[in-house]
């Protein structure tokens, strides 16, 4: 059994999500083949040569894949395609772009977010928001799936893989027009040991400051609730919750966050929970391991000195 | 230009479902029922886009059973034109629903189909990304910002990190983000309006689709139950709670 694994990167370097995708290969078992499709990827495809349990490293280096559009993407895999019986990305923007479009193209369906492999064919995902989660056998011949990176360990780097060319070039109609990243030194949401979030709660954008400044204080990433993207506060890659980022840190410290299902669902998994919050009834305080009723602008900056 | 926005009746965004007791599926029954957060954004979109001038017609499609003609009236009541009822009592995986869409694209053929980017029942996050390939029209996920020309849409979308611009000749699917806009609620006048706007009810064999069967459910359990936590009464007893007693910091 063979396993591809579309890698997800930004042509400069590869992102933890590859080397959590990675892991879910490993867990089905088999044959671990990566595809890192970009444009100048060397620095990926090296990275991914590295990864524990990688076997071989398909590379396609071309102008047209710079953007990761969905569109030709798909193609690249769909002509790769034969040689595989699963076919699996992270959870990620591309990932989730891309793989439906792959899995039509074949003619079978996916299983999005799977959180645990139970064999080559049944899988575990979160439906409802988290509210249950449902075991999937796949009855199509080739899986397609996306993984939940916040639910498998990444690979570690001791492996060798070879690297192969592949030169199939697709094209799309759609083309790339600009980009805008979030600028940030913090870690990244999907990867950070500690997130701190913020909600309504915080009033205002400049308020995050002290978010960011305990943030700073615990080599943390800083997320948001939707309210606090709604309202501006934050840009909205920053949003935590079942239409945002799931994350599943070591500690997770809510702050102003009312604690609604939709945000629930995207960190109810960390490790440890802290919630600060004035309102005693807010639903958070029923997930948090350590809850505390006060003002966030009096306990945030004491925390902060705290540390 | 006509536009085609696929609509789904799920459970109510504000309603905490539970695992039935046998462990087969969530118990929906007495549940209250919604139009999808996410098609709400996109009929509001393709309402936008008539108002603006540069849509003429919105049909709505949806694909379950009879009382999801509810939610097609509402679409209605929100402004769109007239609504496909394409009537099944299974409950179909996305690429299943993908095939039914092609063929009501294929009848109507509408130069943009704008979808929800997913049902917040079985977050998945499929069923345009399907269509567009079963269809062979490039796509825009997650957009945030959609500007619309003659023959070509310009889409900002929404990626992790940030945001990025593409732009796609028509025909094309777009599927949307939170951040789109801010549905209107339907008025009184209008709801009643509503009523008398065309439905046409259809059956997949209408439709001449055929499916196969792709998955099936095992069984469905609740997550686990996190244990009770504790309140603290001070930011200090926190600090040291966390440090020696959870060790995270």
């Amino acid at each position: 059994m063979t396993i591809l694994v579309l890698a997800e990167h930004d042509n400069a370097s590869l992102k933890l999500d590859t080397a959590k995708a990675v892991s879910a290969a490993v867990a089905i078992g088999g044959d671990v083949h990566v595809l890192v499709a970009g444009s100048d990827c060397a620095a990926a495809v090296t990275a991914a040569q590295a990864l524990t349990g990688v076997s071989k490293v398909l590379v396609a280096d071309n102008a047209v894949y710079q953007a990761q559009l969905a569109e030709n993407l798909s193609q690249l895999v769909v002509n790769l395609a034969g040689d595989y019986e699963h076919i699996i990305s992270a959870a990620s923007s591309v990932g989730k772009d891309t793989l439906p479009r792959v899995a039509a193209l074949l003619d079978v369906a996916q299983i999005s977010e799977v959180i645990e492999v139970v064999s080559t064919d049944t899988f575990v995902r979160p439906v409802y928001a988290g509210s249950a989660l449902a075991t999937v056998q796949s009855l199509d011949a080739v899986k397609v799936l996306t993984v939940r990176t916040s639910a498998f360990d990444a690979a570690t780097n001791d492996g060798s893989a070879e690297a192969v060319m592949v030169d199939f070039v697709a094209t799309a109609a759609a083309e790339f027009v600009s980009q805008t990243l979030t600028e940030s030194e913090r870690p990244e949401l999907g990867s950070a040991g500690v997130i701190v979030s913020g909600g309504r709660g915080m009033g205002s954008g400049e308020n995050f400051a002290i978010l960011e400044a305990l943030a700073d204080k615990l080599t943390a990433a800083v997320g948001a609730s939707r309210a606090a993207v709604d309202a501006g506060f934050v840009p909205n890659d920053l949003q935590v919750g079942q239409t945002g980022k799931i994350v599943a840190p070591d500690l997770y410290i809510a702050v102003g966050i009312s604690g609604a299902i939709q945000h629930l669902a995207g960190m109810k998994d960390s490790k440890v929970i802290v919630a600060i919050n004035k309102d005693p009834e807010a639903p958070i305080f029923q997930v948090a391991d350590y809850g505390l009723e006060a003002d966030l602008f009096e306990a945030i900056p004491e925390l902060t000195n705290l540390l | 230009m006509k536009v085609l926005v696929p609509v789904k009746r799920v459970v109510d965004a504000n309603v905490k479902v539970r695992v039935n007791a046998d462990n087969t599926n969530v118990d929906t029954a007495n549940l209250k029922m919604a139009l999808n957060p996410f098609c709400e954004i996109a009929v509001e979109e393709a309402v936008r886009l008539k108002e603006a001038g540069s849509v003429t017609e919105i049909v709505v499609v949806t694909i379950g059973a009879k009382n999801a003609q509810e939610q097609l009236r509402t679409s209605m009541a929100l402004g769109a034109d007239r609504a496909i009822h394409v009537l099944t009592d299974d409950e179909l995986v996305p690429l299943s629903i993908a095939k039914i869409l092609k063929a009501v694209q294929e009848k109507e053929q509408a130069e943009l189909v704008i979808f929800g980017k997913q049902s917040i029942d079985g977050d998945n996050n499929q069923t345009g990304q399907m269509l567009a390939a079963l269809t062979n029209m490039p796509q825009a996920t997650f957009a945030s910002e959609l500007t619309l020309t003659a023959d070509s849409a310009e889409v900002t979308r929404e990626i992790d990190g940030g945001l990025q611009t593409i732009k796609m000749p028509l025909p094309a699917v777009v599927t949307v983000d939170l951040r789109l806009n801010e549905p209107r609620y339907a008025s009184l006048p209008n709801i009643m309006k509503a009523k008398r706007k065309p439905l046409e009810t259809l059956s997949i064999d209408d439709l001449g689709v055929s499916l196969k069967a792709h998955q099936t459910i095992i069984k469905v359990t609740p997550p686990a139950e996190r244990k009770a936590g504790i309140m603290v009464n001070s930011v200090a007893e926190l600090v040291e709670k966390l440090k020696n007693e959870a060790k995270v910091i």
